[in-house]
């Protein structure tokens, strides 16, 4: 331990007090169950894939349901199955499984070169123009472009045109730790070709946003909102240069405006929202809840065959969307109930070592480790239960390097919400790749870190600041969620 | 020979075994039988996979009708080695650890469209596309990108390229032999290499499965069954193909959408003996018992044994159980997609098979508490 540390946690005392509890870099009993009692034992490639472990034997149907739908791959319609057809017209991908492969988290294209060599998937781009001044956003949040909509379609089914390809192109750009050790992160610009439907708006705002695992949903969601609100005065009392706010976000499912906690900018404010508008605008697959495909009065090819599908349907008897309410609502259970693996060697010495230099540096101000759940109504299982996701859910400005400069509802062109760091650790083992931040550009979780700006500043110099081992110590931390 | 405990310190957490009464087997010695009953499992699966590559390769060589049938009736022998060894999934082993083939192997459902040709899609998937290399390293690489129903190898592969889509109320697939002659069908070439490529890796990985459970050896068996704490895995992976993977992912799935695609083995209509497989295998390992393909039994100590030992009331029970669900999937008529319909009497039966396995998942709980496992999981779909 060098000096250098000493000074971190001198530095980063006042962090302590942030997160509510005492600084522990000790052994929390109970802390490797990050999801409580629905915490599952399985690190290997199928860890994000169990439903929650208190699920009775009885209550697993309809998550085994949920399951098949989560995974399958939907079709043009009409086809024999009629069960699973209706992909599209515009789409990304085929099944959610297509983007959560595992129910885990996804990777942007392999790069050769400096570009992207295959499009993406798993890695959407949202669209929009600029509000004009005292222009309402309404319940999208944002002003969709006016000819794409607002998100990329990069596939199609047979005869509509895709709407764009993606091309990413990174620039490596050089850094030092305090040590002198060497480092390179690579900022990633997007570029849109082959245009279907002509040029974008001029002031057409752009944001990546990857497809990350997909556990512990119903938890974050069963946090009370009065929690999250007590986090940000807490940080806003504290007077650290770090201030969340909440998102404010309208909610189809309850048909409400609520605190925004999904999603890279925390534009979603419940599983079922989330689960709705990903089947709609990921895979044109329409539901009683989002009973309509985007498809823009430029996209007179996607509008001619949404009306004869339609037509089609109608002739037939058949209902006028493609998941039927039932589909849905076990898909919504299967994604509301995915359980959070244990976490592994919580009480090793460099883990314990890593932990307390998290919280020194003042991580945890926003990472906030532990949450109680609330009562949800038919959720007992989720009800009332100590949970570590290391989030606050928040909105925080991360800087001028991760900025998207595109506001979603009431967040900003600099402002992300902090994700959860649950399940980090096992990314590697079930998908196979260490890619993060909201849109893969960090090759591994020290570029993660290393991104960090704005109110997160000061967290990441004191990370500049660790010697070899601390740095090295802080990973293992972070593999070990 | 009979070892005694290892120091409680060795064990997972999640399973200290008390010292009972000394009587019924070691622990180890449960677990060293266990690794010569996945060894024998997977030694007659992958005989009976080199079996269907001859056919393969045979037909391939000369395709024809007859070649076709035999082809296709070698697939559904080696289903029923297969089958049986899915018993031992679901505990990051061999088949489904870090880079395990099962995903390659037994991958399901797929889209079809993704491989080859389909109604109205007369220029799709792999085999259409010429550009794209057939090799075992290329179509690995495609498996299960883009989405886990892309499945290009595997079982489920083999069987499509054998049957074709399954389009008839009443049968398994139709697909006619001329699909693989030049000049009769697109890309016939390609189809015949893809068979074999598929093929040749289905083999290869369950050899490699097979020596992975080699005796004396130094491999994953050598160090799975000196750990005591590997009980709990045997049995979790036992519940979990209960409850989980057969009656839920398999059974209620298909129950509850009526869907005829929502069947693992759709092209061929066999998934009827997919379901007795698999419960067989359950059994298997619960009794230590293995019916191999030369005829002989492999028997010795087994888990019912151990739990015999602590709570005669609890083994026998499961041990009722387990007749029970095999019998009841032993009585679900084919095709299976006709059985899971309302109003067909298939139904029921199908029901009951789903009731008798989740009654077995219970018990297997209740058999783990008793050696001192207090928290089995149950509960992981594919």
């Amino acid at each position: 331990m060098g000096s250098r540390l000493l000074q971190v946690a001198a530095l980063a005392g006042a962090a302590f007090c942030l997160t509510g509890a005492a600084p522990l870099p000790g052994y929390e009993p109970g802390e490797e169950l990050a999801g409580g009692d629905t915490t599952v034992n399985d690190f290997g490639r199928n860890a994000f894939s169990y439903p929650a472990a208190n699920l009775s034997v009885e209550r697993q149907t309809a998550f085994f349901i949920g399951n098949s739908f989560f995974k399958k791959n939907w079709v043009e319609a009409p086809a024999s199955t009629t069960g699973r057809d209706g992909l599209g017209p515009h789409f990304i991908t085929r099944s959610c499984a297509g983007c959560h492969a595992m129910d885990g988290r996804a990777a942007p294209p392999a790069v050769k070169a400096g570009a992207s060599t295959e499009q993406p998937v798993g890695l959407l781009l949202r669209l929009s123009i600029p509000a004009a001044p005292g222009q309402d956003t309404g319940k999208d949040g944002v002003i969709p472009e006016p000819a794409y909509g607002g998100q990329l379609n990069n596939a199609a089914i047979a005869g509509i045109k895709p709407e764009a390809e993606v091309v990413i192109e990174y620039t490596e750009q050089p850094g030092r730790f305090a040590d002198g050790t060497r480092y390179r992160l690579r900022r990633p610009a997007y570029r849109l070709r082959n245009l279907a439907y002509g040029p974008l708006h001029p002031g057409t705002l752009m944001s990546p946003r990857i497809a990350p695992q997909v556990i512990g949903l119903g938890l974050l969601e069963a946090i009370p909102e009065a929690g999250l609100l007590a986090i940000a005065e807490r940080q806003a009392a504290a007077g650290q240069g770090v201030s969340g706010r909440p998102n404010r976000v309208w909610d189809a499912s309850r048909q409400d405006w609520v605190i925004g906690r999904f999603g890279w900018k925390a534009n979603v404010g419940s599983v079922a929202h989330q689960t709705g508008g990903a089947f709609n605008g990921d895979m044109g697959i329409t539901s009683s809840m989002f009973p309509h495909e985007e498809c823009t009065a430029a996209q007179t090819d996607c509008r001619e065959r949404q009306q004869r599908e339609a037509a089609w349907r109608s002739g037939r008897g058949e209902p006028t969307v493609d998941l039927d309410d039932r589909a849905f609502e076990r898909t919504v259970f299967y994604t509301t109930t995915l359980a959070v693996p244990a976490r592994r060697d919580p009480r090793d010495a460099q883990v314990l070592q890593g932990k307390g230099l998290f919280h020194a540096a003042g991580c945890a101000a926003c990472h906030v480790p532990r949450h109680v759940t609330g009562d949800v109504p038919g959720l007992p299982e989720l009800s009332r239960q100590t949970i570590y996701p290391y989030t606050d859910l928040l909105l925080h400005d991360m800087g001028e390097g991760l900025a998207d400069h595109r506001p979603d509802f009431a967040a900003d062109g600099r402002e992300w919400r902090t994700p959860p760091l649950w399940g980090l650790g096992l990314v590697k083992t079930v998908n196979g790749h260490t890619f993060f931040l909201h849109d893969g550009r960090a090759r591994n979780l020290m570029e993660a870190v290393l991104w960090h700006g704005g109110e997160a500043e000061a967290a990441k110099q004191a990370v500049l600041d660790m010697p070899k081992a601390g740095r090295a110590a802080l990973i293992r931390f972070l593999e070990s969620l | 020979m009979r070892l005694k405990f290892i120091a409680a310190g060795a064990l997972a957490a999640a399973c200290a075994f008390p010292a009972w009464a000394d009587k019924g087997p070691a622990v180890t010695d449960v677990l060293a039988h266990y690794g010569e009953l996945v060894h024998a499992s997977y030694a007659d699966s992958a005989a009976a996979a080199r079996r269907l590559q001859a056919a393969v390769d045979a037909f391939v060589a000369a395709p024809g009708e007859a070649g076709l049938d035999e082809a296709r009736k070698a697939w559904l022998a080696a289903r029923e080695w297969y089958g049986q060894t899915e018993a031992f999934r679901f505990y990051g082993g061999p088949i489904d650890g870090k880079d395990g083939p099962e995903g390659r192997i037994n991958g399901w459902p797929m889209d079809e469209a993704y491989v080859d040709s389909v109604q109205g899609h007369a220029d799709a998937g792999i085999v259409n596309k010429r550009k794209i290399r057939l090799d075992a390293r290329t179509l690995s690489g495609l498996n299960e990108k883009g989405g886990e129903e892309n499945i290009a190898t595997g079982w489920h592969a083999i069987e499509f390229l054998l049957w074709g889509q399954d389009l008839s109320a009443d049968g398994p697939g139709k697909r006619v032999y001329t699909d693989f002659v030049d000049g009769s069908a697109p890309n016939a070439d390609r189809r015949r290499q893809y068979l074999k490529v598929v093929t040749d890796l289905l083999v290869s990985d369950l050899a490699a499965l097979e020596k992975a459970w080699a005796p004396q050896a130094k491999n994953y068996r050598a160090g799975f069954v000196k750990q005591p704490a590997s009980l709990a895995k045997v049995i979790s992976a036992l519940g979990i193909l209960s409850r989980a993977e057969l009656a839920g992912e398999r059974m209620e799935v298909a129950l509850d959408s009526q869907s005829q695609e929502d069947e693992h083995s759709c092209f061929s209509d066999n998934t009827h003996r997919d379901i007795v497989a698999n419960a067989t295998g359950i059994r298997n390992v619960w009794r230590g018992e293995f019916l191999r393909a030369d005829g002989s039994r492999l028997a010795g100590p087994s888990l019912r044994d151990l739990v015999a030992a602590r709570d005669k009331a609890v083994a026998d029970k499961v041990d009722a159980q387990m007749d029970v669900s095999v019998q009841a999937a032993q009585a679900v008529p084919a095709p299976f997609d006709q059985a899971i319909l309302a109003g067909n009497p298939g139904r029921l039966k199908v029901e009951a098979t789903v009731v008798a396995l989740k009654a077995q998942t219970e018990s297997l709980v209740e058999a783990a508490r008793v050696l001192g496992i207090k928290r089995l999981n149950t509960a992981l779909p594919e």
